[in-house]
């Protein structure tokens, strides 16, 4: 029912509240001095040198490509699998099927070398 | 007794400020329980100072969080830095809505499932919840992601952003596994309603082997779950993410105070969401032995249920203990090339041996 929902609605307000609450309370009692150091990106100590916003290895990108193919797979797997008395033999052969297609995939990608971290 | 829409918000925003309280209690004693147990671990003796047995101590490390100058430099970008942690917050505690803790419970008149989103099917008299329960535990928890990838990317600083990329590349590598630990349970429980999952696993087989998922084949998934549940709440040996000896102290280096506390609890409250849904899925939530009086009987599940949590919160804190940390390169080979292979051939071996049953 569409009314069991709204719990999750009141509970993602209230936990919204309390972070922005705490926030707001310390901001109003806790002290405020800050100085050039204070402020200065940390590095260890040793005056920052450069931006922060450089490039980065391609490999994370890598990352957020396989996880979108096999996280879809996980989320398509997830409706067969409560379903899966009901569906019967057909159902268990058709994701046979699909799971072998994404396999001889996942196989591809480890020879290719998208899954080394170099 | 079906209820009207007031006594059903009334009851919903009682049972969530409890939770709330009971959770960020949980997250603060967890914290004390870390530091007592890994200083045993390392032969001494952890907080003792404030009260008997530290006891007092998440309390004052909570008033000094508050009192803390909170420094927001000025080279951020602001409105997402001050966003992020709340996101992370809010994502953690909120994905605890949807979890049982114990069946239907009496009181006052009215009839509700220990659950903030558990209504009673007024057919049966039985405990009831949303049927895609699972399902969105799992939005929510992903959702975090985005906390931690902008509160590093708007800190501007390199190790922020070192420590992000590295956290979200951890965590949506090892959601795969964690996700596909899940299908086998699926399998067997035909429902993502965690109230029925919990259901289906209470008696015995032969009086004394309890009905849990675990003993229904699914100790593999059990581990590779606990495995990735390990790296997705980035706890050691998988803390890559704040590795202090090569990143400080990863994406929340430039955080202070209130803000800086916020992840540290956000962080404390997924693992304790991630311990309930192992103890759901797979050593049968709140069953156990109930006898006793009326209000032992409504009370016993839920303390069965908590025995659990502090059972996985003392594994947590003992493989910190033990383990030292993983290289980057092995982190993700592990999760891409062995749990990921592991986890299919669980799914392919559970739909084979269900298929045979039936």
């Amino acid at each position: 029912m569409p009314q069991n929902y709204v719990p999750i609605f009141i509970f993602l307000l209230i936990a919204f509240l309390i972070g922005a609450g705490t926030v707001l309370v310390a901001s109003l009692i806790r002290p405020n001095n800050p100085d050039k150091v204070k402020l200065m990106p940390y590095e260890c100590g040793i005056d920052p040198v450069d931006s922060a916003r450089k490039r980065y290895t391609v490999r994370f990108y890598i990352v957020a490509i396989l996880f979108v193919v096999f996280d879809v797979e996980t989320v398509f797997l997830f409706p067969w699998a409560v379903q899966f008395k009901l569906l019967g033999l057909f159902g268990f052969v058709e994701m046979m099927v699909f799971l072998g297609i994404l396999i001889v995939g996942y196989i591809w990608i480890w020879k290719k070398g998208a899954l080394e971290w170099i | 007794m079906p209820m009207n829409a007031g006594t059903f918000i009334l009851v919903a925003v009682v049972k969530i400020v409890i939770a709330v309280f009971v959770l960020l209690t949980a997250c603060a004693y967890t914290v004390w329980l870390e530091r007592k147990v890994v200083g045993h671990i390392q032969n001494r003796w952890g907080p003792t100072r404030v009260g008997p047995f530290g006891l007092l101590q998440p309390l004052a490390d909570g008033l000094k969080f508050i009192l803390k100058e909170d420094l927001t430099p000025p080279y951020v970008n602001r409105t997402i830095y001050i966003l992020a942690p709340m996101l992370a917050l809010t994502m953690a505690l909120t994905s605890i809505a949807l979890i049982p803790v114990g069946p239907v419970i009496h009181a006052f008149g009215i009839s509700t499932p220990i659950q903030i989103t558990g209504v009673v099917n007024s057919a049966t008299g039985r405990g009831a919840d949303i049927n895609i329960g699972l399902l969105i535990i799992l939005g929510i928890t992903s959702l975090g992601v985005y906390g931690i990838a902008l509160a590093g990317w708007s800190s501007n600083s390199k190790y922020s952003l070192l420590g992000a990329l590295r956290a979200s590349a951890q965590m949506v590598s090892y959601e795969i596994a964690l996700g596909l630990s899940l299908v086998g349970v699926l399998i067997l429980s035909g429902t993502f309603s965690l109230h029925a999952i919990v259901e289906m696993q209470q008696g015995t087989w032969f009086g004394f082997i309890p009905k849990w998922n675990i003993f229904r084949g699914q100790i593999f998934a059990f581990f590779i779950y606990l495995m990735a549940a390990f790296a997705e709440t980035n706890r050691v040996p998988f803390d890559l993410p704040e590795a202090e000896s090569e990143l400080v102290a990863g994406y929340h280096t430039e955080y202070s105070a209130m803000k800086f506390a916020m992840f540290f609890v956000a962080e404390y409250a997924n693992m304790i969401t991630v311990a309930c849904l192992a103890s759901i899925l797979f050593l049968g939530g709140w069953s156990g032995p109930v006898f006793g009086p009326a209000i032992l009987q409504a009370l016993l599940p839920v303390f069965w249920f908590a025995l659990r949590i502090v059972f996985f919160m003392f594994v947590y804190i003992w493989v910190r203990g033990t383990l030292p940390r993983f290289r980057y390169d092995q982190l993700m080979g592990f999760g891409w090339k062995f749990l990921f292979p592991l986890a299919l051939a669980n799914i392919l071996i559970t739909a084979l041996v269900v298929a045979w049953r039936a």
